[in-house]
């Protein structure tokens, strides 16, 4: 019997228990942030790194986990998921990403995370060890394919959650990291203007003319809700008698007062430049979610530090005349524009393939030291939370992979997972079933 | 007639071209190890390879140093290059076929063949039980669609078991009947099952009457023959061996009634596509001897896929059950390289494991083996050369040989890039030229 458990014990001889500090030694450390180090050591107490270097001391009594031979890297952050909140992608009953109404910045995704839920553990047994979770029909600006919300402008807040946790309380890194919204954008089926984003069937139901009109008409109440927030604001700051509180508006005090930024989904060049306006506009902070295209908006992102989150790599073209590889070529032209950006997977079901978006990002240009940022440090900074997550650096939570080569490369096996320094499990699902079944008499 | 075949013969094998040489690749050959050296094609074939080979004087040279080679990637379930796959008015559509409706401009094609794919089995849709007739393609991006048939490979038929089929025309999350349009059977997995076992009753009573007619007539005796029926003809060819059935199937129980299905008529289940419970009743598949091609680790999509697993692959392959991985998808289909070094961390398959699952394998589920799938003298050369081992996820393909010609050269590719910009410039400015003076209310003006 080969079983992914027994090796590991093998491997990394563990003391039971919910112990949190321990020693890896003998290890090639990768700490993101700075050079790899040879037989190097992580120190982690009580759940946080509090020393990485070359023959660290530990003091007497912690645990020991002996690496040779393997390697230590920071949990991997995927920056765009559903986890916790579809488990079936064709069951409704199961998804609950898209709400109903145009405009819902009250709801928070964080509420709805099942802990429960079967993709969080496969999810992790490929070391991603954060998410964010985001309230948002399926990914780009079609949406709405099975989660509802197709209509949704603003969706709500969204989590960034440690894949760990008996609750979502426990799971919590950042209940309120983002607020997502869809960037109105023109899509129609059909002639010049189609293509890309919606299938075929359901975009050739709507004329150029009508998605055009449908588009003038959401960009318009976008800039109204925010006028009405606005007006919220400031009947809120005066202290008016009869003032009444509205859910919605008390949402956007964070995103108006620039605390909290607006993840926005905008796949086309178009749509990132209309986007871009607007954050000018409204001067609020701004994160570009899912865009297929960069063309000539690498500058204007650059210039007013707008990070993006980049879907999946392995991704055909937008248009039927574009270069074969414009997606495994896309991280790339972002890294040559200047534009900060992370890896999402905006999937649950292949959350655990996020490192390879980033690997096939590398065979096509972009340098290898930038992949492996884009699913550790740069989510981390992106979403705020560098103090404590993202690079094996001392005062950060112990979230660490050991493996056997390269995370990046999909034969390389997983072999130990620690999430604020407590030991994970990497059995799920699929392991127990695979257990089960290679043992059917 | 003769002697102008002969001579044309004569004429060809003058005008013949130069026999090719990979050189200096890591030649990964899948089923005759892997070894530094070279790989010597003439007319199409693979007629050397090895560490040390001959080389002719007239031979073009590639040099691959540093570079693998490796059989031609074979996706024993696309459907890229077909205008439409689903007949689905009705469950039974066997008289439909692929071949009819292909499309050698899709662009996928060229996307595939960037990908490394040389072959790739073009199948119907699977909203019904008995979908349609499959078509086997060479990746000839260019050639046309008659041209692009892989000539001689064994005629397939599409079955679907499961969601898909008891979902047409009964939409998912309502009742039987509940939508706009008129409720299909079968609605359930009992009925697929009968839907199936019908139509193979059908297609014996047919077979009968046709060799009731032959026997009639081969005895002298005069006799009517039997009305052909274009939707039993090609069940009949399946119950003659002559036609390979590929059926789409999820879940266990599925798989095991159409194995006893086709055990009850004497067929056999040539592969079961997805088959992502297929490591459930592994012992079954392979005791029926049908092969196995499915994803790498699609999961829960649907209800049927919840199931499903990443170790699904290896754990066949260790029961002893032929397996392949397949794109379904114009976007997968680009990488199964990718996902075939999946299997090494999900299941512990071994490099020559995990590349048979993307060769050799579906060549021997498609019966064309002696064509494709390996590197081997005799072959078709049909070859992808990567810059980095094909199971590393940082490898990219480099060029693809199909028959020895070489149909995607990313040098080339990038090399056109700037020329094609130009093209397409010119078209469109020619479209909005034309748009402008047939716009209504445009002004006509002489031309300056």
């Amino acid at each position: 019997m080969r079983s992914l458990a027994f090796a590991v014990l093998f491997t990394l001889p563990l003391v039971a228990g919910q112990d949190d500090s321990f020693l890896i030694r003998g290890a090639t450390v990768h700490p993101v942030a700075s050079a790899e180090i040879q037989n190097g050591s992580v120190l982690v107490r009580d759940g946080k790194i509090v020393g990485v270097g070359r023959n660290l001391a530990a003091p007497k009594g912690t645990r020991i986990v002996e690496g040779k031979g393997l390697h230590v890297y920071p949990g991997m952050i995927d920056s765009g998921t559903q986890l916790g909140l579809a488990e079936i992608s064709s069951v409704r009953e199961s998804v609950d990403t898209g709400e109903i109404g145009k405009f819902d910045p009250q709801l928070r995704a964080e509420v709805a995370i099942n802990p429960s839920s079967e993709h969080i553990p496969v999810a992790r047994a490929n070391g991603i060890t954060a998410a964010i979770t985001l309230p948002m029909a399926s990914g780009g600006d079609g949406g709405g394919r099975r989660g509802g919300g197709g209509g949704s402008i603003i969706t709500g807040q969204a989590a960034l959650v440690h894949l760990d946790g008996w609750t979502w309380e426990e799971m919590d890194v950042k209940k309120s990291a983002a607020m997502a919204m869809r960037f109105p954008s023109i899509i129609s089926g059909g002639g010049r203007f189609g293509g890309g984003d919606l299938p075929p069937d359901i975009a050739a139901r709507f004329s150029y003319t009508e998605t055009k009109k449908n588009y003038e008409t959401e960009l318009r109440e976008l800039k109204e809700f925010f006028e009405e927030a606005r007006r919220y604001q400031k009947a809120k700051g005066a202290n008016l008698k009869g003032f009444k509180t509205d859910l919605k508006f008390e949402a956007m005090l964070p995103v108006l007062e620039g605390k909290v930024p607006l993840v926005v989904m905008a796949s086309r060049e178009r749509a990132i430049r209309d986007a871009v306006q607007f954050a000018d506009q409204q001067k609020v902070k701004m994160i570009i979610a899912d865009p297929r295209e960069l063309g000539k908006m690498g500058p204007e992102l650059k210039a007013r530090n707008i990070s993006a989150i980049l879907g999946p790599t392995l991704a055909l073209p937008l248009h039927d005349d574009d270069p074969y590889d414009a997606a495994y070529t896309l991280p790339g032209q972002f890294y040559k524009a200047g534009v900060k950006f992370a890896f999402g997977s905006f999937n649950n079901e292949f959350s655990r393939n996020l490192p390879y978006q980033a690997a096939t990002a590398v065979a096509f240009g972009l340098p290898y030291d930038e992949a492996l940022k884009a699913v550790t440090l740069n989510p981390a900074q992106i979403w705020g939370v560098s103090d404590k997550m993202g690079s094996i650096e001392e005062g950060k939570a112990a979230d660490l992979l050991i493996t056997d080569g390269d995370p990046l490369e999909a034969k390389t096996q997983v072999k130990q997972l620690y999430i604020k320094g407590k030991t994970v499990d990497l059995t799920n699902k699929h392991t127990r079933l695979y257990e089960k079944y290679l043992n059917r008499p | 007639m003769k002697p102008f075949l002969v001579t044309c013969a004569f004429a060809a094998s003058m005008l013949a071209a130069p026999p090719t040489l990979i050189q200096n690749a890591t030649v990964l050959t899948v089923t005759k190890g892997t070894f530094t050296g070279s790989i010597l094609i003439r007319d199409g074939k693979i007629v050397e390879a090895g560490e040390k080979i001959n080389v002719p004087a007239d031979a073009k040279i590639i040099d691959a140093t540093g570079q693998f080679a490796m059989p031609g990637i074979i996706d024993c379930h696309s459907h890229i290059a077909a205008d439409s796959i689903n007949e689905g008015s009705v469950s039974v559509s066997s008289m439909v076929g692929i071949e009819d409706v292909l499309n050698p401009e899709d662009i996928a094609i060229y996307r595939a063949l960037a990908g490394g794919i040389t072959t790739a089995n073009i199948l119907h849709g699977s909203a019904n039980s008995i979908g349609g007739k499959c078509t086997v393609l060479k990746m000839r991006w260019g050639k046309d669609a008659h041209d692009m048939i892989f000539e001689g490979a064994m005629p397939g038929i599409k079955f679907a078991l499961g969601e898909n089929p008891k979902r047409a025309g009964n939409p998912t999350g309502q009742r039987i009947g509940a939508a706009n349009v008129p409720p299909r059977y079968p609605a359930t997995r009992m009925g697929v099952e009968d839907v199936i076992r019908q139509a193979f009753t059908d297609a014996k009573a047919y077979q009968q009457s046709w060799k009731e007619y032959n026997d009639k007539v081969k005895a002298g005796e005069q006799a009517l023959p039997p009305r052909r029926d274009l939707k039993l003809e090609p069940l009949v060819e399946v119950l003659e061996g002559k036609r390979l059935v590929h059926s789409h199937c999820y879940r266990a129980d599925e798989i095991l009634m159409l194995l006893r299905v086709a055990d009850d008529f004497g067929f056999k289940i040539r592969t079961l596509q997805h088959v992502l419970e297929g490591y459930k009743v592994a012992k079954e598949i392979a005791a029926h001897g049908a092969g196995a091609s499915t994803f790498s680790d699609w999961w829960s999509y649907k209800v049927e896929a919840y199931d499903a697993i990443p170790f699904n692959a290896a754990i066949m392959t260790r029961k002893g059950v032929i397996v392949s991985l397949n794109s379904d998808s114009a976007e997968l289909m680009r990488h199964l390289n990718d996902e075939a070094a999946k299997t090494m961390k999900y299941g512990g398959l071994d490099e020559t494991e995990a590349l048979s699952l993307i060769t050799i394998n579906p060549a021997k589920q498609l019966m064309i083996d002696k064509r494709v799938g390996s590197i081997e003298p005799g072959k078709d050369a049909d070859i992808t050369i990567f810059d980095k081992h094909p199971l590393s996820n940082f490898a990219k393909v480099e060029k693809v040989f199909v028959d020895g010609q070489i149909y995607f050269d990313r040098n080339n590719d990038l090399a056109e890039r700037a020329a094609r910009e130009v093209e397409k410039k010119q078209l469109t400015d020619k479209e909005k030229e034309q748009q402008r003076r047939t716009a209504p209310g445009a002004q006509r003006r002489p031309a300056a």
